[in-house]
């Protein structure tokens, strides 16, 4: 393991000697383990050749997905098609289409009221809506954060640090955090009243718990997505702006004429990951607002999760269902990104 | 290399530590587990007694997991139906549960001891149709009742409403102090179906129809329901509990009581001992008798048992530990230092001492203990009825959507027919 | 001339020396200020609450720093006694303790000379109060539960299943990066679809996954199930693609086998992605909650996240006893952010991800 980094040095500009160094001690138990495998892969090697070789570098990552990721989504279509309260499939009566008959079973698919199961498609409603606002959110806020940050200003790397930090938080935390400071006798009533206003009660207003609910949400995940337009930033040849200057173009010119069109792959990944992560939000809404008032906040997600936990009969057939038909429409968003990706490509 | 050795030593060490959890205990003794939640100290109370259990015992251990609310109504069931559960816990949905139950009757010391001082809670961890087995005790008895603050009327100078006024009065009264002294929430009710039912019960709802399945929607009912909606828009009670989360997410206005924000609060017994503490001299707080409707003056019984289940492998040892935990004695200092309403007969009917309570404590318990004897059997059997929570969750869930202004309360009624109708169907899919 | 020259240093590093400050640079320090306040001020503030006793943590408004009431000791009475500014009928002001109160009025003395007796009207009177940390709220709790016990476990888990983690999916990337094989646009497919479905939904099918394993209450049911993630494998396989093929191609020239190309050549060259997932890994190990509540259930194999939130009963969350503990999960990953602060934003700034 000593070998590695004196014969082989990192040549990415980025990778720090300090850096080097630390992952070196992190990855080190790992390293010893390697070396001991060489001797069976060299054999593997001989065995199918080396082009045959990504099958065993992927078939670990593989075991896994398909224990806990593949398997189960099979096992969540098998719930999806039957019914009673039974936890074992084998123990579950075939009950077809009735879910999903269930589920979708509306006067009119605009007006969650007309439907049985009203809560799942308010949940619908809100995920939609909530992730159009929080997208655009995040993407015009992160967008302008990463170009302020872009500049040459003082304490670059403390900033770029400062807008990172939420992102570490877990988002049960997160959520406790502006709960304590958005409710009745929190900080910030406390602010208004000193302002001369009235308090607020914020949870109480469907709007209200809508914009906090985004807002929050913006606050946590925006850093992340600002390190990614930022390394989109750096990518950009500096001759290009050099000779902005040199023609002395304003700086909206630039902007508009260089910096986005430039930008505009890594915009194309923050966009859909924002989206992705966005319809899947629960834990931290859910914490927040509790989904209400009413159901103004419900997120599809958490109707899911209270429909398999919370109710006293856990619906685990309705709540496969439902997970099911987000799967699918999650999917199509997969195929969108997955697209995005391959024009990048070319 | 020479730098490697100590992280590769420590490495192999914490997997060998990890795989030593795995290891089987002591031979001789048995090693039982009771899963338990806390709202206060009652905890370290239990842990206190199983300690001393285990000293007269050495060859049974009891290992207390103490966990958040939320695993025992989410993951506990699941844990339970997938045969990993604990061979005792503390739970709220007894009646959901008691599938799970195991009847200790053929290991217990005196079943006729249980039978006798738990006998109207044994119904409530017994599956439908049975009628003989003893799956567990009591660790508290719950009734709802209100809480007043004392204080604000004095200042306020309004009379308080005494035994026996009904509900518009107190509604009145409170609305009229707060208005005086400007407290946000003149009164406040949890947000909970079991809470809401305190009301209905007093506004006569049958629940039952005549075929004993859940007729939940009845004139006592929408007469409660109305009153709800009509106090949040007359502003008697603020949208913040009711009308704030979603589903049948619990809230309390035990925060906002503590502060001297709400004249009169309806939740329970349970509330007792964190009054006490944190309220300390700040201002007086009282428990008043439940108020009264066309439907009498009941509360609701509630509660949480200790049960134990059926997949335990050491059924005669769990029996010995119930048997000592639920004998008078052990039982009457669970209680008393846990500052619980007591639910067995023998305590209750004697009377129970709280040393450590303080004296707003100890008179509020005597307040709630006077009620528990005065539950309508209604009350009782809703409490009892196994798919209770069904109709509770509904209730809170729809209730509380037309609250908030989502829905009307004919909607709400609807959807709790429908709801109730829906689930108990899903839960008889066999 | 102080703003001239507060505007010329900052301006420095972009104009030069003495260059007035363009509006942007202006607004971009505005604008940085400002995210300081927003990103940092929320946590300051909960812990700050996290030092209140239960009943300074109810009050409105909130005081900025945590206060409690002076008590104060006070001849002839068995106890200490809370002391109060009390408004007496007269007009003056004095700080007087009280020894109890009836009703609306309250039964106060003068602590220097207890023979003076006042009744004071409850509104007349004020806390005095002073700084005080209520320590307690750490103290209490962790010396209720075997805390060392459970940070071992979460450390545990945390580390082991990092190190898993980065080994598999730094693998299943090199798989992707480098080979042309049938099969790899299924899999690549897989990988990206397996981002999209959010654990929340098969906690269900992956208990009984892991039940049928054996695994519950076993710290490995918490490690294994998380080992793969579909993030990592995406974040490794863009930065590999984008080293140069010929380092690879001179290794096979000499003989390397497949393996050591892999561990020997393209790990180290790969380190900043790995440090930026070993990162983001030991963030979801460590916050976990959820998953860990389903499966572990035997207070020995409990992880921190577990055992710090058994303060949320059915009826009560205590709250003083949360906000602190949550402080104490915090602090591990302010150790981490500032520690690593510096790798976190070149590491990902240098991902790849375009």
């Amino acid at each position: 393991m000593s070998g590695v980094s004196s014969t082989i040095r990192p040549e990415r500009g980025m990778a720090t000697g300090a850096l080097a160094r630390l992952g070196q001690v992190a990855v080190l138990p790992v390293g010893v383990a390697l070396r001991l495998l060489d001797p069976p892969m060299r054999w593997m090697q001989r065995m199918i050749g080396a082009r045959r070789m990504a099958y065993v570098f992927l078939l670990p990552n593989f075991v896994f997905f398909g224990l806990f990721v593949f398997l189960p989504i099979g096992i969540n279509v098998v719930f999806s098609v039957t019914g009673g309260t039974a936890l074992f499939p084998s123990q579950r009566p075939y009950v077809g289409g009735d879910q999903f008959a269930y589920l979708f079973d509306c006067g009119s698919y605009l007006d969650p009221s007309s439907c049985r199961e009203d809560h799942f498609w308010r949940g619908v409603a809100n995920t939609a809506k909530f992730v159009v606002f929080q997208v655009t959110a995040m993407v015009l806020l992160s967008l302008v954060t990463a170009l302020v940050l872009n500049m040459k200003i003082r304490g670059r790397g403390f900033f770029r640090a400062v807008y990172f930090f939420p992102v570490l938080l877990s988002p049960v935390v997160v959520a406790l955090i502006w709960k304590w400071i958005l409710q009745r006798d929190g900080l910030l009533n406390a602010a208004i009243t000193t302002l001369g206003g009235q308090k607020i009660l914020f949870f109480v207003d469907p709007g209200w718990a809508m914009f906090w609910a985004v807002f929050v949400s913006v606050w946590a995940h925006m850093g992340f997505y600002t390190l990614i337009l930022l390394a989109g930033l750096q990518a950009i040849p500096a001759d290009l702006y050099e000779a902005a200057e040199m023609d002395a173009t304003p700086r909206w010119r630039v902007l508009l004429r260089i910096t986005l069109p430039l930008l505009w792959p890594n915009m194309i990944v923050v966009i859909v990951l924002a989206l992705i992560k966005g319809a899947q939000t629960f834990d931290e809404v859910f914490v927040l607002t509790g989904g209400g008032p009413g159901t103004a906040t419900l997120m599809v997600v958490q109707y899911i999760y209270e429909t398999a936990f919370s109710s006293q009969v856990q619906n685990f057939g309705l709540a496969a269902a439902a997970s099911v038909v987000l799967g699918v429409v999650l999917f199509v968003l997969t195929l969108l990104q997955f697209a995005a990706a391959r024009r990048k490509e070319v | 290399m020479r730098a490697a050795t100590p992280v590769i030593a420590s490495f192999t060490l914490s997997l060998l530590a990890a795989t030593a959890f795995g290891g089987p205990a002591a031979a001789e003794t048995t090693t039982l587990r009771m899963t338990w939640y806390s709202d206060g100290n009652e905890g370290e109370v239990m842990a206190d007694l199983l300690k001393r259990f285990h000293e007269q015992n050495k060859d049974i251990e009891i290992v207390l997991d103490q966990v958040p609310f939320k695993a025992i109504n989410e993951t506990l069931p699941v844990q339970l139906a997938s045969g990993q559960g604990p061979d005792m816990a503390r739970v709220v949905d007894m009646g959901g549960l008691s599938r799970f139950a195991l009847d200790m009757r053929p290991f217990l010391k005196d079943p006729g001891y249980w039978e006798t001082n738990f006998g109207p809670f044994l119904e409530w961890m017994r599956p439908a149709g049975d009628t003989k087995s003893i799956p567990g005790f009591m660790t508290q008895l719950t009734v709802t009742g209100p809480f007043v603050n004392k204080t604000l009327f004095e200042q306020a100078g309004v009379a308080m409403p005494g035994e026996k006024s009904t509900w518009e009065d107190w509604a009145k009264a409170a609305k009229q102090v707060a208005d005086k002294v400007q407290a946000p929430f003149p009164l406040a009710l949890d947000r909970s179906g079991h809470r809401f039912y305190a009301l209905a019960v007093s506004q006569g709802t049958q629940v039952f129809g005549a075929n004993g399945e859940p007729d939940v929607v009845d004139g006592g009912f929408k007469r409660a329901a109305q009153l709800v909606y009509d106090w949040h828009k007359s502003g008697v009670m603020s949208k913040e509990l009711w009308g704030s989360v979603s589903g049948t997410a619990y809230r309390g206005a035990n925060d906002e009581f503590k502060n001297a924000q709400v004249v009169m609060y309806l939740s329970g017994s349970w509330q007792i001992s964190q009054f006490a503490k944190t309220v300390g001299d700040a201002f007086d707080w009282v428990a008043v008798p439940n108020p009264c409707g066309l439907g009498g003056c009941s509360s609701m019984p509630g509660g949480a048992g200790l049960v134990a289940f059926k997949t335990t492998q050491h059924p005669k040892e769990v029996a010995r530990v119930m048997d000592y935990l639920a004998s008078e004695p052990v039982l009457a200092e669970f209680y008393s230092r846990s500052l619980f309403v007591p639910g067995h007969l023998g305590l209750a009917k004697k009377g129970l001492d709280y040393p450590t309570a303080s004296p707003e404590a100890a008179a509020a318990l005597k307040v709630f203990t006077a009620s528990a004897a005065q539950i309508s059997p209604i009350a009782y059997r809703i409490q009892g009825y196994s798919n209770s929570r069904i109709v509770l969750n509904a209730v809170i869930s729809r209730l509380g959507q037309a609250v908030s202004g989502e829905t009307t309360l004919e909607d709400a009624y609807k959807r709790i027919t429908a709801d109730v109708a829906q689930q108990i169907a899903e839960r008889n899919k066999k | 001339m102080a703003t001239m020259r507060l505007s010329s240093m900052l301006g420095q590093r972009r104009n030069g020396p003495g260059r007035p400050l363009h509006w942007t640079d202006i607004a971009a320090y505005v604008y940085l200020a400002l995210g300081v306040v927003l990103m940092f001020g929320p946590v300051l503030w909960l812990v700050l609450s996290s030092f209140k006793t239960q009943s300074a943590l109810l009050e409105f408004p909130p005081s900025l720093l945590p206060f409690a009431q002076v008590e104060v000791t006070v001849s002839g009475q068995p106890q200490k006694l809370p002391l109060f500014r009390a408004k007496l009928p007269d007009g003056t002001v004095r700080e007087l303790a009280q020894v109890r109160r009836i009703g609306l009025i309250a039964q106060m003395v003068d602590p220097a000379d207890p023979s003076q007796q006042f009744r004071v009207a409850i509104d007349k009177r004020e806390p005095v109060r002073r700084v005080a940390l209520a320590t307690e709220n750490y103290s209490e709790p962790l010396q209720r539960f075997a805390f060392l016990r459970f940070l071992y476990n979460s450390v545990f888990v945390t580390v082991i299943a990092t190190l898993i983690t980065l080994l598999i999916n730094s693998m299943a990337a090199y798989g992707l990066a480098v080979y042309q094989f049938p099969g790899k646009q299924a899999a690549t497919l897989a990988v990206i679809g397996t981002l999209m479905i959010p654990v929340t939904i098969i906690l269900v099918p992956v208990y009984l996954v892991v039940t049928e394993l054996g695994l519950t209450n076993s710290l490995w049911a918490v490690i294994l199930p998380g080992a793969a993630t579909p993030t990592g494998v995406f974040l490794l396989r863009q930065y590999m693609l984008t080293l140069p093929k010929d380092l690879i191609e001179a290794a096979r020239m000499d003989k390397a086998s497949e393996w050591q190309i892999y561990w020997r050549i393209v790990m180290p060259l790969t380190l900043p992605a790995l440090a930026v997932l070993a990162i983001f890994s030991i963030m979801w190990r460590w916050n976990e909650f959820l998953w860990p509540l389903a499966v572990l259930t035997k207070t020995e194999v409990y992880t921190l996240q577990i055992a710090l939130n058994a303060f949320q009963g059915e009826l009560q969350t205590q709250w003083h006893y949360l906000l602190a503990m949550t402080v104490v999960t915090l602090i591990p990953v302010a150790l981490v952010f500032v520690f690593l602060q510096r790798f976190i934003t070149t590491g990902i700034g240098s991902t790849g991800m375009k």
